[in-house]
């Protein structure tokens, strides 16, 4: 048998990545649904607002940041749901890549995804609520990624762990929404005042508390993810 | 959709291994034993599998059979005891176990929205295979399935998924290739076609444990016997001389019935 080197964790992970964001653009059943979900949430938002009750800048991060969260889920259930499907996960364990590269994997492809549905999302809540958005790009696209890397890090583990019972699609949302929460927050507050117009400063006490929370959520969940493969 | 069979004298022989006298025993398992809370699973088995032998495992659902294999495999980590893949000790080997290691199940193991090609090229990625796209054609040569090399694997028939799964899982010629119930859900030409590429990964020098419920696909290729129950070997000898009806016997009697 001749010698051979396994590729290193990025370099799997990103292989890992790459066939997922195949698979994904093959089929582009969750990207499709988790659009159709933002849309049909934003208008749903839009036709019960009561503009004279609420301005718009106070209901749209809001409205943004519910759809982030449950789109997300969407994206997140099939992470795993492809590998489960006839046991591929079991090829990709066998394989003699870290379990550390298919977490690094897993998230950046569902990065990617969270990324995507944001891309659109973002616009369209612009466009039904008339916010200011080219004066506010720029800082919410990097909240936006800031807090995406959270949600993927959590909702990754939790698709691990739910994608072996029978009611995966129920226990991922339970076992996730509250580890959302410290990401959702202070991303919902920064959004707003960005929106309201305030100077990024006064935002400044959330956006750390969200990058803490990235850190300690990616470097627990990667240690915590290979203890969710062992039966 | 077709699913032509491949006749054993056509199919195309595989690389073989490169291997010293030296070398260790592809398996050795010294008092493996793997629980689920209080229920034993596998118990204290101690065995080894040469290059080029294979083991054919048999017993009765809940033996314990599927288990093993995936302690084996690297899936599983043994509750106590120790096994060598290749000379790696598990646990602890890891990577480098695993390495070594082909995994054939009776599910196909694939991503069904990606090509035969694709998957068995993603395969070949991961264990560093060099040129992995042409090792990837070799393999589905291997198992004359060329022309349907760019079919997304959802379109392909059991049968053919099945010899898809087993390219995957020899892309990078293996030494050990362990097969849990491989002949599940094949039909006749397709049984055919796996026991071809089986007899050929033997003669090719790789160590197989196959797990089957079918004691005459076992026999025709074990150069071993097992027979497993409640997570023992109550026999295990080198395959002899005995034929499908006689082993039927010993089977029965092995397992008590």
């Amino acid at each position: 048998m001749s010698a051979r080197t396994p590729p290193g964790t990025l370099a799997a992970a990103a292989l890992i990545a790459r066939k997922d964001l195949a698979i994904e653009f093959r089929t582009r059943s969750a990207f499709l649904s988790a659009i159709v979900f933002s849309l049909l949430a934003i208008a749903i938002f839009y036709f019960a607002w009561d503009a004279t009750a609420v301005s718009s800048v106070d209901l749209a991060p809001g409205v943004l940041w519910v759809i982030f969260t449950f789109s997300g889920i969407l994206g997140l259930h099939r992470s795993f749901g492809v590998e489960e499907a006839d046991r591929a996960i079991d090829a990709l364990l066998v394989s003699p890549v870290d379990r550390e590269a298919v977490f690094l994997g897993k998230a950046l492809a569902n990065l990617a995804f969270v990324l995507g549905v944001q891309a659109l999302a973002i616009p369209a809540v612009a466009l039904f609520y008339n916010l200011p958005l080219t004066r506010v790009l720029a800082p919410l696209i990097g909240i936006a990624v800031l807090a995406a890397i959270g949600l993927v890090a959590v909702g990754t583990l939790f698709s691990s762990m739910a994608a072996n019972t029978r009611l995966a699609e129920l226990l991922l949302p339970v076992l996730a929404l509250p580890f959302f929460v410290p990401i959702v927050l202070p991303a919902a507050q920064t959004t707003a005042r960005l929106l309201a117009g305030r100077p990024i400063s006064e935002a400044m006490g959330w956006l750390r508390i969200l990058i803490a929370f990235d850190i300690v959520f990616v470097v627990a969940c990667a240690l915590a993810f290979p203890f969710t493969l062992e039966d | 959709m077709s699913n032509a069979a491949t006749p054993l004298e056509h199919t195309p022989r595989l690389p073989r291994a490169t291997l010293t006298s030296a070398a260790p025993a592809a398996i050795e398992a010294h008092a493996l034993t793997r629980t689920f809370g209080r229920r034993v699973a596998v118990r204290a088995l101690t065995f080894a599998v040469n290059d080029g032998e294979c083991l054919a495992l048999f017993g009765p659902n809940g033996a314990g059979k599927t288990t093993l294999l995936r302690v084996l495999a690297g899936l599983l980590r043994p509750t106590s005891g120790t096994a060598y893949i290749g000379g790696v000790k598990l646990p602890g080997g890891g990577a480098d176990a695993r390495a070594v290691v082909g995994l054939i199940s009776h599910q196909s193991m694939l991503y069904s929205a990606l090509t035969a090609l694709e998957n068995i090229e993603f395969t070949a990625r991961l264990y560093g295979v060099e040129s992995p796209r042409e090792a990837a054609i070799r393999a589905l040569h291997w198992m004359r399935l060329e022309d349907r090399a760019d079919s997304p694997v959802r379109s392909l028939s059991r049968g053919l998924q099945q010899r898809v799964s087993i390219a995957r899982a020899i892309v990078h010629e293996p030494r050990v290739v362990l097969l849990d119930e491989p002949y599940t859900g094949l039909d006749e030409t397709g049984a055919a076609a796996l026991s071809a590429a089986l007899e050929s990964l033997k003669g090719s020098g790789a160590a197989l444990v196959l797990v089957t419920h079918h004691l005459g696909e076992g026999l025709a290729l074990a150069t071993h016997t097992a027979i497993m129950r409640d997570g023992q070997f109550v026999k295990h000898e080198p395959r002899g001389t005995l034929e499908l009806d006689a082993y039927r016997d010993v089977y029965r009697e092995a397992i008590g019935r």
